[in-house]
């Protein structure tokens, strides 16, 4: 589950797969019917395509972007690909939620050569399952990707299986008007924080906005405060499964949070990010920690008065470099009819170019090589670019950087839990403990 | 003996003429031609093999793979058999099952006790012909027309916390889909406004079947409306109270769609069908665990399935 960017596609993932059509069971019949049809006479097609595969002159594109804008900047960069290489790009969208639902078998069918997905354990979880080709070659030919980009894409195995194409921070987001006429100044630690957040209060405000009806947002909470009381490697090695939940580290994390529950705006239970954001907006509330997403609920002239700052230190030894900052990008097929294509593309999409065409074509996110000409970015896109660059590690987000069946199934109720009931912490944990070594064993 | 219900043969034929096998060939000969035996077989293989194929196969499927931990990866020949590790873990340590069940059986003892009864009195009231019945009508019928997803939609603009049209209106600040206490109340009564429109369409429907010439002699007999509704008329609706019966049960198992819009069935609003959807479709991919749950949900639907057999069963024989 990515956090929706638009509000079309927050509406799409409201409805069930059962109504919106594709759904799995359908999907496996399909494929099965087809397989037994076509089997044979496929698989040799694949195998006499590979073998001629720097001679053919095409390469298809399994897409995730199923809303107008990101399809519109993946057609212009095919075109601009194609009029490069000479290669013909044929791109196969299918809807956000319904590509998402459906990987795991697309990915043991016949996927494209090439196909959207997102950086993560997510990415390492196919890679490791063999569900995906090795693009390291691609990778010694890439430029203006910081290393914190090259940790994201690669596998276990130490390989690159992804290219990065755009990604958003997440941060703690005010206006700046409201700001200037209290008098708030930028928390610089724990202590600051909840010292601003009292103040607001007082001057009846909510300090937090927060909520987490569609169950994903707590997660940023839950990574921000694990990141800077317990840093980056911990995030990994416990989304990792490797560490227990119930360890006093992960109590600790969520004894904070309840500490700074009571800022938080009450009912999150309820509310959309939506809604929160836009108590922000309506300036009732006084901050809000979420993706760089959040500006799409401003109006346009409200845009320069969106201002952020990293979640503030808990722990000096720490410190506050670490942070979400989700990374979407390519993958190329295990098999794919042309890898001499694939490659070419993925090189391509890694390039400045592509780069430039995603600037100019999509205003909604950052993009990720640094080659870029950013000068079209808003002073909120320029700051959050300098954010992510000046960060030490990027984690991708809770449920991009554990199994997605331990994410929607264990994590997202556990949270909703705490969030309904902060006092047991202990019996929470105990739950999600036992229900990890469940998963991660299996 | 497929063909013995077709054509009665028992009575058509004198019953010494069955015990030979030779004659009793013979006589089936006469009854049915070829082509009717080709027909015949047609009739019973084809939906035969069709339900086989499409329930009880997948059915069976589904409780074999709940005895396992596929993930939806790989081939079949790599699947792990775990024996009863997912009921266990169902059971044990999965917190949202105890909601759920009892949040179905919630959902059934509402639209049974409060849903079913309304939409039979509103039924019994639009059938006085009133004025402006059909407006009435339509009105309460329009929600059955609608998908349960959209009614999702509806009711999400009039429970939201802080843009509802109902905290607007009252005051409030109640949070109706985040508190757990309350969502599935509200929840309820969204769903409860669409069956009972089902349901008044369906006693409606029965009520103009009733002979007017039975409400006659009750009132010439000096019966009163109530007595004479629920001593004559309700009697003669038996076949439509079996339908309701049924109705409200698969209505109350098969409810899914209106969490799932929701919040995808979490935070007080579990329910069985839910929990196997996001266990089984999509990323998650849990599809031995999900599959138990989904035998589990079986186990609870052929409680009710064999209690509704038993019944009409029953019925025939009498």
């Amino acid at each position: 589950m990515s956090r929706p960017r638009s509000q079309a596609e927050y509406l799409a993932r409201l409805v069930p797969p059962s109504v919106a059509g594709l759904n799995r069971r359908s999907l496996l019949a399909g494929a099965a019917g087809a397989g037994a049809l076509l089997g044979t006479g496929l698989l040799a097609g694949c195998g006499s395509d590979s073998d001629s595969g720097a001679g053919s002159k095409t390469v298809s594109v399994g897409s995730n972007a199923s809303d107008p804008t990101p399809k519109d900047v993946l057609a212009k960069l095919a075109s601009g690909f194609q009029s490069k290489s000479g290669v013909t790009v044929n791109i196969n969208t299918v809807d956000h939620n319904t590509f998402q639902e459906n990987i795991n078998n697309y990915l043991q069918g016949k996927p494209d050569d090439v196909f959207t997905w997102f950086a993560g354990y997510r990415m390492r979880f196919f890679a490791a399952k063999g569900l995906a080709g090795d693009v390291s070659d691609v990778w010694g030919k890439l430029s203006g990707f910081s290393d914190a980009f090259k940790k994201a894409s690669t596998g276990d195995d130490g390989k690159q299986y992804f290219v990065p194409a755009s990604y958003y921070p997440w941060a703690v987001f005010y206006r700046k008007s409201v700001w200037q006429q209290r008098g708030y100044q930028v928390p610089k630690t724990l202590d600051e924080f909840n010292r601003l957040g009292a103040q607001m209060k007082k001057d009846g405000l909510n300090p937090i906005a927060f909520a987490d009806k569609d169950g994903w947002p707590a997660m940023g909470t839950f990574d921000i405060l694990n990141l800077r009381i317990n840093g980056y490697q911990f995030h990994v090695d416990l989304m990792a499964g490797k560490e227990a939940w119930t360890s006093d580290k992960v109590k600790k994390v969520f004894d904070t949070w309840a500490g700074l529950l009571p800022l938080h705006q009450p009912d999150a239970l309820g509310r959309t990010w939506q809604e929160a954001a836009q108590s922000l907006q309506q300036k009732k509330s006084g901050m809000y920690l979420l993706g760089l997403f959040v500006a799409q609920q401003f109006n346009e002239n409200e845009q320069d008065d969106i201002d952020f700052f990293t979640f503030p230190e808990i722990d000096s030894t720490i410190g506050a470099k670490a942070l979400d900052a989700p990374i979407d990008g390519y993958m190329m097929a295990r098999k794919p009819k042309s890898e001499a294509n694939a490659k070419k593309l993925l090189e391509y999409i890694g390039g400045v170019d592509a780069a430039n065409v995603m600037v100019k074509g999509d205003p909604g996110t950052l993009v990720a090589n640094s080659g870029g000409d950013t000068s079209g970015y808003t002073a909120l896109k320029k700051k959050a670019a300098e954010l992510v660059g000046s960060a030490t590690e990027i984690a991708q987000f809770l449920d991009r950087d554990t199994r997605p069946d331990f994410a929607s199934t264990v994590m997202i109720p556990a949270l909703q839990q705490f969030i309904k009931d902060p006092k047991d912490i202990s019996g929470l944990l105990t739950s999600i403990e036992n229900q990890k070594k469940s998963i991660f064993t299996s | 003996m497929s063909d013995l219900p077709l054509v009665q043969a028992d009575r058509a034929v004198p019953p010494p003429a069955a015990t030979t096998a030779t004659r009793g060939r013979g006589r089936r000969l006469r009854l049915l031609s070829g082509t009717d035996r080709v027909v015949i077989t047609l009739m019973v293989l084809v939906p035969l093999l069709l339900v086989v194929a499409l329930v009880w196969l997948p059915a069976l499927a589904t409780v074999a793979l709940s005895g396992t931990n596929w993930d939806g990866i790989g081939p079949l020949a790599d699947i792990d058999w775990v024996g009863l590790k997912n009921y266990d873990d169902v059971v044990n340590i999965y917190p949202p099952f105890g909601p759920a069940i009892q949040n179905n059986l919630l959902w059934l003892a509402a639209l049974f006790v409060v849903a079913t009864p309304f939409g039979m009195f509103l039924a019994v009231l639009l059938d006085k012909e009133l004025r402006g019945g059909r407006f009435y009508q339509t009105a309460l019928y329009l929600p059955v027309v609608l998908s349960l997803a959209l009614i999702g939609f509806v009711w999400q603009l009039i429970y939201s916390r802080d843009q509802g049209l109902l905290n607007a209106l009252l005051g409030t600040q109640t949070d109706w889909y985040g508190d757990p206490n309350v969502n599935i109340w509200a929840v309820l009564f969204a769903a409860g406004w669409r069956h009972v429109g089902y349901i008044m369409l369906l006693y409606l429907a029965g009520l103009k079947g009733v002979d007017p010439s039975l409400r006659e002699a009750a009132a010439v007999d000096g019966s009163s409306e109530v007595s004479t509704f629920f001593r004559v008329v309700f009697p003669v609706l038996r076949p439509i109270n079996i339908i309701v019966l049924v109705v409200t049960v698969i209505e109350s198992l098969r409810a899914f769609d209106l969490v799932w819009v929701i919040n995808k069935g979490r935070n007080g609003l579990e329910l069985i069908s839910a929990l196997v959807t996001a266990n089984v479709v999509g990323e998650a991919s849990r599809i031995g665990f999900g599959s138990a749950l989904a035998t589990i949900m079986l186990v609870v639907s052929l409680v009710f399935i064999t209690l509704y057999l038993f019944t009409v069963m029953r019925e025939d024989r009498r």
